[in-house]
């Protein structure tokens, strides 16, 4: 307020400025105009009226700038309103799913519902559980997790420590690649090698292999990643006193970046625990219980909503069920990721900053 | 290795050959160098022959599939691989993969650099944090929970945009609307854009606030304005970021599978119309006739997921060439 009372003084040197509340009056405004005229044209649907006073909010937020604080200043304000609608317009899909989500998700979910399976209830009857479904996930994911994490982190090792030369770009560049194979794709590859030619059935294995190949390249980058950050000094001390180098690597370099490590493989972990399309390819989903991995359709989580959802004939009870998997499926996977957060801030490089 | 051998006691004297040179042939003298390089070099041989695996078995599936197709594989709009004669294409697959990512891409790109934005520059410092974590927790949230909340709750909150949409823009033809249930490409075009929007934005927001500290304090120094900071020093410099982390989106967009299908009112044909349900994507298509398919089927599917699959690397090849001739003079990777 102080600048307000000096302003109109030293125009000489300051451009005129609007206040800080500016911005907030012309969100105010926008908002009660938006609803007003969809009101007044008889639209009914929120996403409407939230996307007409977001339009107001841009346009209304240039003029008034424009024509008070010249044309930069407009531009720029234009720039941060159209920042906020983006940040907001997102916002709102984004905690529906989680607020629906929670919400539909409490009904069923209880300490019966997560012991049983699914054995004796028919899929439009209440009752029953996911007990098989987080039985089978389990052993897929960490089957997945014993296969990739160890090729992962030696080809990061490779591609940091050792590789030069084509191999390493070669490595490097379809690594990339790979990031970005399609999750059926990895379950059609497994599906014609390990069904079609070798002619094995469905198990949880088969997932497994699926699932690892869209697990290595995400531990091979964000491995990488760690270790460029371990700084070159450490390398050239424990070289330097003799230390050859695997075991620079084995106790230098890795333990420095363990946290690191830790928390990618974890984040790659729950990226794998929801995908569905290789497990429908290769694991099939049952209603029982089937604790080896090597035999015979699993349940999973995944499959388990889809199941719920594709075959309840719109049954609320097989929906409360879907939904209730869904809340346990991403309460898992929110928990991987806070404990691999925890784990890369615990164990940080300590630095200065 | 004759260096080593020759002076034992003595540190390698600084000569003119490569220290490179030196190090990789001194390492590789020790036995438990020689396992260890052996190992991790073998890991990333893997990697390669996996890929490879992957094209190889793709491909001998397809072609017994393609071989025995009767009608054209690429223009057809039959899917009838267990009929006799077996006919199929993926005329339809294709346009609606390409259709469907297209419109994920142009709603979510803008929107992704928008909140990249806001977090690194825009947000107070706490709240910009709180965001980026809450943002990096979305990304993790599966595909199928997105196809559940699609499904159920999407789809029943998509009759009012519809409906306005055929009123304004029915008349392009491309946005008209007849009523039916709104499980059409327009509505998994914009769930795949919800999908794709956190992974954007991670990988975006990390890119921005790797922008050099100096660059934006030269521009404010030169009195710039917030906008005028971010378009000369931050958007630049994170040009490649942001391409790269679009096409992990895209990538991403264009094999969806389970979304996709639970959403998705699936049929064999090309609606002129957006809005109409209908057409299908590679994955959604996969997904849906797998239970059903004969080993002829499940050959056809496979034949369409290799379309897809060379779709895929060439996105990734592109991106991975755009960034590359990008950081040649960018200065990011100094």
């Amino acid at each position: 307020m102080s600048h307000a009372t000096l302003s109109p003084k030293r125009s000489s040197l300051r451009g005129a400025t609007l206040p800080k509340w500016f911005a907030w009056a012309v969100a105010a405004g926008s908002l009660v105009l938006g609803y007003g005229i969809s009101a007044a044209a008889g639209l009914h649907s929120d996403i409407q009226w939230a996307l007409i006073a977001a339009i107001l909010f841009v346009v209304g937020s240039y003029a008034v700038s424009a024509k008070v604080e010249g044309a930069r200043q407009a531009k720029d304000r234009t720039a941060t309103s159209l920042v906020w609608v983006a940040f907001i317009l997102a916002v709102i899909p984004l905690a529906s799913l989680i607020w629906e989500t929670v919400k539909r998700g409490v009904k069923v979910l209880d300490g019966y519902f997560l012991t049983h399976s699914m054995g004796v209830v028919a899929d439009s009857e209440p009752g029953g559980g996911i007990y098989h479904a987080i039985l089978g996930t389990l052993e897929q994911v960490g089957l997945a997790t014993l296969i990739s994490v160890p090729i992962g982190v030696l080809t990061a090792i490779y591609l940091v420590e050792y590789g030069r030369g084509k191999l390493a770009k070669a490595v490097t560049f379809f690594v990339d690649v790979m990031t970005g194979i399609p999750s059926i794709v990895a379950g059609l590859f497994i599906l014609s090698l390990w069904v079609l030619i070798l002619k094995m059935g469905p198990s949880g294995f088969a997932g497994s292999m699926a699932l690892s190949i869209l697990m290595i390249p995400v531990v091979v980058r964000s491995t990488e990643e760690m270790l460029k950050l371990v700084p070159n000094e450490l390398r050239e001390a424990s070289l330097a006193l003799g230390v050859p180098k695997w075991r620079t690597i084995l106790k230098v370099v890795l333990p420095t970046s363990l946290g690191g490590i830790t928390t990618g493989v974890m984040l790659a972990i729950a990226r794998i625990t929801g995908e569905t399309a290789p497990v429908l390819l290769l694991v099939w989903v049952t209603n029982f219980i089937n604790t080896n991995p090597f035999q015979d359709p699993q349940a999973s989580l995944p499959m388990y909503i889809y199941l719920q959802y594709a075959n309840s004939g719109g049954s609320g009870a097989a929906y409360d069920r879907a939904w209730a998997a869904a809340l346990t499926l991403i309460a898992f996977i929110m928990i991987l990721n806070l404990v691999a957060r925890g784990i890369a801030r615990w164990k940080a490089p300590k630095t200065g900053r | 290795m004759d260096i080593t051998t020759q002076k034992p006691a003595a540190p390698p004297a600084p000569g003119p050959a490569a220290p490179q040179d030196k190090r990789a042939a001194r390492g590789a003298t020790r036995p438990g160098d020689r396992i260890f390089l052996g190992l991790s070099r073998g890991s990333g041989i893997f990697v390669l022959v996996l890929m490879a695996a992957i094209a190889a078995f793709l491909t001998y599936r397809a072609s017994i599939a393609i071989s025995k197709d009767e009608a054209n594989f690429f223009t057809s709009f039959e899917w009838n691989p267990a009929g006799s004669p077996p006919e199929f294409g993926i005329a339809v697959l294709a346009f609606g993969t390409v259709v469907s990512s297209v419109i994920a891409m142009v709603i979510a790109v803008p929107i992704s650099v928008g909140i990249a934005l806001f977090i690194t520059h825009y947000a107070p410092r706490r709240l910009g944090g709180a965001i980026g974590y809450v943002i990096d927790l979305l990304a993790a949230v599966p595909s199928i929970v997105y196809g559940l909340w699609g499904a159920l709750v999407l789809v029943p909150n998509m009759d009012g945009l519809f409906s306005w949409l055929d009123e304004y823009f029915g008349w392009t033809g491309i946005l008209e609307w007849n009523g039916g249930a709104p499980r059409s490409l327009f509505t998994i075009g914009i769930l795949l854009a919800l999908m794709i929007l956190p992974i954007i934005t991670n990988v975006s927001r990390e890119v921005f606030r790797q922008v050099p500290r100096m660059h934006e304090e030269a521009a404010l120094a030169l009195g710039a304005t917030r906008w005028e900071v971010i378009r000369m020093s931050v958007l630049p410099f994170g040009r490649s970021g942001v391409i790269s982390a679009s096409m992990l989106g895209l990538g991403r967009a264009l094999g969806e599978t389970m979304a996709v299908a639970m959403v998705l009112s699936p049929s064999f044909d090309i609606s002129a119309s957006l809005l109409d349900p209908g057409g299908g994507t590679f994955a959604q298509n996969i997904a849906s006739k797998f239970n059903e398919a004969t080993v002829m089927g499940q050959d056809a599917l496979i034949a369409s997921g290799m379309v897809l699959f060379v779709i895929t690397l060439l996105v990734n090849g592109a991106a991975r060439l755009i960034i590359a001739r990008r950081k040649e003079y960018s200065g990011a990777n100094a």
